[in-house]
Formats: structure tokens, sequence, C-alpha cells
């Protein structure tokens, strides 16, 4: 799970530095140099991103979207390559995050508004044959329930790809669930098993994050595991089993906004509408459900909002 | 002999090895290990950050490499996608639109039509017209705008690779002490597996498509390379004493007499160029190329398999498009064109590219007035999303049990005792064995070769994953030779077979991976046997092809001789045929196991905890030295099947002869 000591202490790009030290002598002279934005593969990040490019264009500001992988992207906002990025999950990103920030390159624009909820997660069908659910408990009287060819007579449980972290063979240790977890690729696998059960109402039991579509497209509920808390995960000692920590659920947190410290100085208007970006869950969700469920294209979804919403963005850029 | 020993080692492994003491012959105790990756991870840090020639530092150079490169690359895109601008993001005003796609479709009309020029038969137009339809097919599927991103990269892409190839090859005929030394070098390219040195491409080339198209350069140069020095080398020697005897000078000789001669071969070099960098397409849109390849992820991710599936077929057809159009200027005889040209006037001759010209002049200047000459309607559009999905659900709510019997049979029968048996070998021994074998094929050059890449991957710790990998590979290859062989038999046989055969491998060879990955994980299931079967579908090619060639080189008077003796059809197929088309099959099969090999960092994206795992996740932490080195032990994999597969197949050849 370690950072590459590279991305850690990529150099910062001297012009990038030149210009900025030239930009901040008058305070408000915002650059007319293209914002970078990066753009990720998942509907919520295009949206999110793009909602605040459009936003700072009507700002006046100049943007431009890179696409980028999620983690890689830490080289190119640390150097200065790229400036902004959207939407850094609590749940995914924090390690990754925490380094960057820590060479001071980089700064937290705080959260978007929006919280990332991981968990297991089983659709509806499933309350009849396992009647205890969502309670946790009630997971190991239904583990061959859950079962596969390859795991009886224990459950199956289909966990994210092991980048993602998550600790779900630690919590099934610690927790004495009877199941197998079997990691998934990427997320696009993760969620084609979920289809494909659905589709026949077969038995599952998977990670599921929010926002996300498949929360709207699938009927179902969320695993409820001891709550989170910090100790739960630090001290063996604390929660369900004395001997092992991760004996408990997933935490949720914050999307934060992330950006190469540059900004402030460059486009400080820019910065401070990225800031002030806030959005919940529901919105968000009901935008993804638009563009993914209903097949609209992504920028009519983004136009419809920001037309919508003329108070809100207006309030941004203040 | 020996693979018994192995058996009943591999069976107890665990028992004995706990008697004797000694643990680390199954497991290489951590302590032991070199610790090279973090050397590579620090190596790569003091090059990003402090090596330095003196007035610049590495990074400004690389840096400027890339500035150097995009500059075409925006050119192209500007061409084929955005239009001529001026100004910084979306500041940009377009000063001149891009091509229009009905004067692209006319220019790859016309292309097709010079190609084949000279071929006087009835199927003089089919070229074109073929050419034509699959750039039309991109229109009426809604795949333009993206098409025509990745167009550019490919254009820009290819002749790079080209001609980096044929300077590096070229060099490589004229020093042969040089073509040792890029020789291993060529190797690795080709089997190290992309996303490994992603990561410091992403470094030293920053974000964005020049990163993209660098990868795809080096992903796809190396045949190119090897294709030079061959063709080079296969000049008769005739030309080349003449072109002495004309007083050339060294020089001349070179670029006037033996590249000339060799651009036939050289031909076959620049379609391997253009399918190897459509190949691409998918991992390069994962570090900001854009283009189909990202419409395939997009698509994939929503789980819209029919979307992804029309992407990624578009990626097909633009490869098979530029592929044939290749392959028909390679066919075509320089000579006689200039021949068949010179009598014809001025308007005659340059026909086409006058009507070419023309077409984007009226298209460009039509699209301000009429926008469906600038940009195919919407409304036309035409899509088949909803069809694949449907298939993909009838599939999957009616069969799902027996394709779940099928793979319980399997793994149980076959995957799972393949693979504890694997995993129980004790290193030392398998290095030992590796030794041995090498030995016996090759000499003992062969036999310290397989020992050293084999305690490469022990000595890094790579072992248990090595030994994943091993089994995956080997299980996919049996499985695609017992698919492949007998599909090639048949289409040696009959040449309707053969038609439809050809067209499957051409299709499953350049559709990208991830688009059957998607419903194959919905059918099985995550799981070594979802992978399995994205590897046999991807390597199944070779198997089939070589032996369809292995079968059709066989001489004429040898199997007249079978006849004449009153060998029944059958008695002639494996009695005379098969035994004598082996070597054949050895190699296909061995071009089976690189493809496989290649395969596995994919089928890391379904969940396998082999090499190409460790390589994925490297790529998704960003550190240099995990990636490389489990890049590199994948490369050795590779390397060692490669090396044991050709000296067996050249003692089988000697036998023969």
């Amino acid at each position: 799970m370690k950072m590459g000591h590279g991305i850690r202490k990529a150099t910062f790009g001297l012009a990038g530095l030149a210009m900025c030290i030239g930009a901040s002598a008058s305070a408000w002279a915002n650059s007319s140099d293209p914002i970078k934005l990066t753009l990720h593969d998942w509907t919520g990040q295009l949206l999110t991103t793009k909602i605040m490019g459009e936003v700072l264009k009507k700002g006046g500001f100049n943007v431009e979207y890179v696409q980028a992988d999620y983690i890689a992207q830490f080289a190119g906002l640390q150097s200065g390559d790229l400036h902004v990025a959207m939407e850094i999950w609590e749940t995914t990103g924090r390690e990754a995050m925490d380094k960057a920030v820590g060479t001071g390159k980089v700064e937290n624009l705080g959260s978007t508004g929006m919280q990332a909820i991981e968990e297991w997660w089983y659709p509806s069908y499933m309350e009849e044959r396992c009647p205890g659910l969502p309670n946790w408990e009630a997971l190991n009287d239904c583990a061959e329930e859950f079962g596969t060819a390859e795991t009886l007579p224990n459950g199956r449980y289909l966990g994210a790809p092991v980048t993602w972290g998550g600790f779900d063979d630690e919590r099934v240790e610690a927790l004495e669930l009877d199941y197998e977890v079997v990691h998934a690729g990427t997320d696009a696998a993760l969620f084609a098993e979920l289809e494909s059960a659905y589709q026949r109402e077969a038995p599952i039991l998977l990670w599921v994050y929010s926002p996300h579509w498949a929360t709207f497209k699938f009927q179902g509920d969320w695993i409820q595991f001891p709550e989170y808390s910090a100790e739960c995960y630090n001290d063996p000692s604390v929660g369900v089993n004395p001997d092992l920590a991760y004996d408990c659920g997933k935490p949720t947190g914050p999307i934060w906004k992330v950006a190469w410290s540059g900004v402030k100085d460059k486009w400080p208007g820019a910065h401070s509408a990225i800031e002030s970006f806030d959005m919940n869950n529901d919105e968000m969700s009901a935008l993804i459900v638009k563009a993914d469920l209903n097949g609209e294209d992504i920028d009519d979804v983004v136009q419809g909002w920001i037309t919508e919403n003329k108070d809100v963005w207006k309030e941004w850029l203040k | 002999m020996l693979f018994f020993a192995s058996l009943i080692l591999a069976a107890n492994a665990k028992g004995w090895s706990k008697i004797l003491g000694m643990k680390w012959v199954m497991k290489y105790p951590a302590g032991w290990r070199l610790p090279l990756k973090s050397h590579i991870t620090n190596g790569m840090e003091w090059l990003v950050e402090e090596a330095s020639f003196g007035l610049f530092t590495f990074k400004e150079f690389t840096r400027g490499i890339a500035y150097l490169l995009e500059l075409p690359l925006d050119f192209a895109t500007a061409i084929f996608s955005t239009g001529f601008r001026s100004g910084l993001g979306n500041e940009a005003v377009q000063v001149l639109p891009p091509i229009s796609w009905i004067a692209v479709i006319i220019i790859v009309f016309a292309i097709g039509h010079f190609a084949r020029a000279m071929k006087l038969t009835p199927a003089k137009m089919s070229l074109a017209i073929f050419a034509m339809l699959c750039f039309l097919y991109l229109a009426v599927f809604g795949q333009w705008e993206s098409s025509m991103i990745t167009l550019s990269s490919i254009v820009i892409a290819v002749p790079m690779g080209v001609i980096g190839g044929v300077l590096i090859g070229t060099c490589g005929y004229r020093w042969p002490k040089f073509e040792k030394a890029i020789s291993p070098l060529l190797d690795l390219m080709q089997t190290m597996p992309i996303f490994a040195y992603l990561v410091p491409i992403l470094f030293l080339f920053g974000f964005g498509p020049v990163a993209a198209m660098i990868a795809t350069v080096i992903y796809a140069m190396p045949p190119m390379v090897r294709i030079t020095i061959m063709a080079l080398k296969n000049v008769p020697s005739e030309i080349v004493d003449f072109g002495y005897m004309a007083g050339c000078t060294r020089r001349q000789l070179m670029w006037k007499v033996l590249v000339p001669s060799a651009a036939p071969g050289l031909m076959v070099g620049v379609n391997q160029v253009i399918m190897l960098s459509l190949n691409m397409v998918i991992i390069a849109s994962m570090i900001g190329a854009g283009g189909l390849g990202y419409d395939v992820l997009t698509s994939l991710r929503r789980l819209d398999i029919g979307g992804g599936l029309e992407a990624g077929v578009a990626i097909v057809v633009l490869a098979i498009a530029l592929d044939r159009l290749s392959q028909a200027f390679a066919e075509q005889n320089d000579m006689a064109l200039v021949h068949h040209h010179a009598q014809k006037p001025f308007l005659k001759r340059h026909q086409w590219s006058l009507i070419s010209g023309a077409a984007i002049l009226f298209f460009g200047i039509g699209g301000y007035v009429v926008d469906a000459f600038q940009i195919y309607p919407e409304s036309w559009e035409v899509t088949t999303a909803s069809f694949w999905e449907a298939s993909v659900k009838y599939l999957n709510v009616n069969f799902y049990d027996q394709f779940e019997a099928l793979k319980t049979a399997l793994l149980t029968t076959f995957m799972i005792p393949v693979k504890r048996f694997l995993l129980g070998l004790p290193w030392p021994w398998v290095c030992v064995m590796l030794a041995l074998i090498g030995w016996q094929l090759g000499g003992w050059r062969l036999s310290l070769l397989c020992v050293v890449l084999s305690l490469f991957i022990v000595v890094t710790g790579q072992w248990q994953k090595a030994m994943i990998t091993v089994y995956l590979c080997s299980i996919s290859v049996v499985i695609a030779g017992l698919i492949g062989v007998p599909l090639g038999i048949l289409a040696a046989e009959k040449p309707t077979a053969n038609r439809i055969i050809q067209g499957a491998i051409d299709t499953l060879q350049t559709l990208p991976s991830f688009v059957y990955l998607i419903p194959v994980v919905m059918l099985f299931r995550v799981g070594d046997f979802a992978a399995m079967i994205a590897v046999v579908l991807y390597a199944l090619a070779p198997a089939v092809r070589y032996t369809i060639h292995g079968l059709r080189q066989i001489d004429p008077s040898l199997i007249e001789a079978g006849i004449v003796s009153g060998c029944t059809k059958r008695q002639l197929l494996w009695k005379v045929k098969l035994p004598i088309a082996v070597p054949e099959i050895l190699l296909g099969m061995n071009q089976t196991v690189m493809l496989a090999i290649s395969m596995l960092v994919i089928t890391a994206l379904v969940g396998t905890r082999d090499l190409g795992q460790e390589v994925y996740i490297a790529l998704t932490k960003a550190d240099t030295g995990r990636g490389l080195i489990a890049g590199l032990s994948i490369a050795f994999i590779a390397i060692i099947a490669d090396r044991l597969i050709n000296a067996g197949a050249k003692k089988l050849r000697q036998r023969h002869h």
C-alpha cells in the first residue's frame, strides 16, 4: 500500500512557479491560461468536474479538461501539469491525497458536500431467503445461500479491486464470517456480476459504493455492521472481537476537492469558486441516473443543471 | 520420468519440506530478497528530479521531446477532429473546421482506388469500396468523432514507429554487434506488459495524448525493427553486388539499393505496426488519449455492453481498413506503376488527388451552410446496442446453469489440480528442471539463460505469483490449442470454412478484450475461469493460422505419395500431413503462449492473483519499481517459454530432414 517515492517528490514545474509569482503580484488578476481539470472514468466524477468547469467558464475562466488516472494524477497535480481534481474519495483516495498534500504542492479545497458510502450490499429479493438481513449477524445463517460451487460451504462475497483497500479479508476474519472474499479486478467487473445476478434473481453479496447508479437501478440494502470508529480499526480490543481489529463496518467520509497549490495565486477567483462548490448525494445521484440509466449525454445533463441552478452557482462565483 | 518425480514431489512437498526443516524451498524467505524494487523506484526519482546534463535537467529534456512530439499530433488532431483553433482552452476560436466526414470517406475511397490501380481485375474497385464502407460504418454508428481522435494519433504514431523501426533496423543490419545488443531489448519491449512502463512514461513525458503515443510507439516498433533486419538480409546478393559495381557509396547502397529492394518486406512491418498501434488504443485511453478506447471504457463502466461493443467494433473496422490498404500498397509493384501512369496526361494521372482536394474544399465550405456536410447528423445514426444487451441477458437468464455446470466441471477436473500441482513445486526443483530441459534442447547456453531468468523471479520474491501466471497461461494455451488446431485443420481442408474462420480470428484479435471481458464476467463470474476464457479467445489466432500454414506448405509430392500408397483421407491427415506440420504448429503454439502472456495484465482486471495483478496494482499506485520488476518477471517467463519451444521445434525439424 506504499505510494511510490517518485510521485511524492515529483518536481515542481519551474515555469509554473515563475508564473504564479508573477500572478500573485496583483491579487485578483486571474491568469488567462487554461485551468486543467482532470476527468476520470466514472460518471459521477465527470458530472462534478464538468459542472465545476462550466461554472468557471461562466465566471470568465479559461478551462481545459484532461483525461487522467485517479491515483496517477497526483504526480501531475504536484508538478502543476494538472490543476484541479474534483473527486478524491475519503474511502479510496485518502492515502494518496495525504501524501500529496504533505509535499506542500497540493492543496485540499474541502469537501464537495457529497458523502462516500462503501459497504457490503445485497439485492432486496434476498431478504426472503435470508430473513435476518440487513443485520450482519444473519450473514452466517445464510452463508450457504450466498455460496457457489467454488466457495461452499462458505458464502461468497465479491469484494472491490485489491487496490481499493477496504480491509474485507480482515473483516471476515475478525467477525468470524463464514465467507470467502473474492476480489473483482475492476469496478466494471463488480457491477457486471451484480447485473448478471439481478437478472436471474440469484444470490449475490458484494461491495457497492454510492453515489453510483447501481443503487438506483437495483433495489437493495447495505449490510449493517457494528458502526465504524477509528478505534475499531486501530485497536484490537475495541469492538465485537476482543482479539482482532476491523470488527466493524467501513467508514463513510467526504469526497474531497483537491488542487495544485499554485491555483490559489494564479486564479484566485477560480480557487474560491472551487472551494464553494457544494452538492449533496441526492442531487448528484439524480444527475447520475439521468446520464447512466436514461442515456442522456453527459454534457446535456450538465447544461440542464447549469440552467436550472443559476442562483446556486452564481453564489459560488462571488 | 522426471515429470512423475515432479508429481510426487509436488503432492507431498509441504510435508517433506517441513520434516527436513527446509521451508525455504517452498517459500523463498523474505529476508533473502534483493531490494531491486526500491532501487528502481529511487533511481526513477533521481532521474525525474536530479539527473542533469549540465545545462538542463533530464526531465526538461524529456519534456522537451514531449513538446516536439505534440506539434505533429496537435496538427493531426486539428485536421481530423477539432479543426484549427487559436487561443487556449475555452477561449479558443475555430479558425478552420476539421475535414468533413464526407471528404474523409471520399479520400479513403481514392486511396483504396490508388492502391489497387495496378490490378486490372474486375475486383479492382472492391478495396476502395470496402474501405469506404468501413469508414461509413464509423459515421452511421455514431463513432465518427471518437474515431477521428483515434485516427489522428494513429496517423502520427504509425510513421514514428515505422521510421524509428527502419532506422534501428538498418543500423542493426549494418553493424551485427548492434543487432546483438538490441536483440534482448527488443524481446523485452515485446514481452513486457505496457502497464509496467506506463508510470515512468507519465513521470517523464507528462499526462495526455503524447505520453500515450510514446507508449504506443514503444509497443508497436519492435516487429518493424526485426522485419527490417530480416528484409535487408534477404535482399539477393546479386543486387548488392550490382550496386557495388555501379559505384554506389555505402550510403547510396543502403538507401538507393537495399531499402527499395526490401520494400515489400518492409510493408509487412508497416502492417504490424498499424495493428499493434490499434491494439494499444484502450490502454492509451487510460492515460489520456481519449477517442474510441475511452468510449469502450466508459460504456463498460456503465455496463452498456452494446455501446462498448459498437465502439470496439469501430476499432476493428478502423484496423481492418488500414490493414487492407497497407497490404494493397505492399502488393503493388512500383516500377509498373510508374509505367502505367507516365503516358497519361496530368489530369488523368492525378484525378483522384484532384477529386479529394475538391471534396475537402467543397464540403469544408459547404459545412458552413449545411451542417450535415461537416458533421454526420445525429438523427441519422443507428445503434444496435439494445440488441446486444438483450442477447447477453437472454443467455444469462436461460443458460446460466449450463454455463455454471461446464465451469464447475472444468475447474474441478482440470484447472484446480494443475494449479495445486504447480504451486506445490519447490522453486529449486523447477530451476533445475528448466536447466535440464534447456540443456537437452539447446545446449548449455539455453540452460544457463533459463536458470538465470528463473532465479531473477525467485530472488525478487515473485515466485508464488509467477507460478499462478504459469498456471493460467498453460491452461489457456492447452485449451486454445485443443480448439485452435482442429479449427486450423478444418480451415486448411475446406475453403468455405477457411473464409469464416479467418474473419472470426481477425475480429477476435483486434476487438479490444474489454469488450468481451464484461459479458464473460456476467456469464461466468469473476475468477480464474473468466480470465481463462478471455485469454483463450485472444490467444487462439496463431494456433489456427500456423496450423493452416503448416498444412498448406506440405510438398504436394508427399501427399501424392500418400494417396498412391492407398491412404484413406483420415490416414492421409494423421499419418502424413500432421506429422510434417508439427514444427509449424509448435511455432504457432509458441505465438499463442506469447499472446496469452501479454493478455495477463488485462485479466488482472477480472481479479486474478498473478503477476499481471502485481503490475496493475503498481500502476494504480504509481510505483515504478514494483511495476517494472513484475513486468520483467512476466517478460522472462515469456522469453524462457519462447526459447524452449523454439529449440524444441528446431530439433523436431532436424529430425524430419
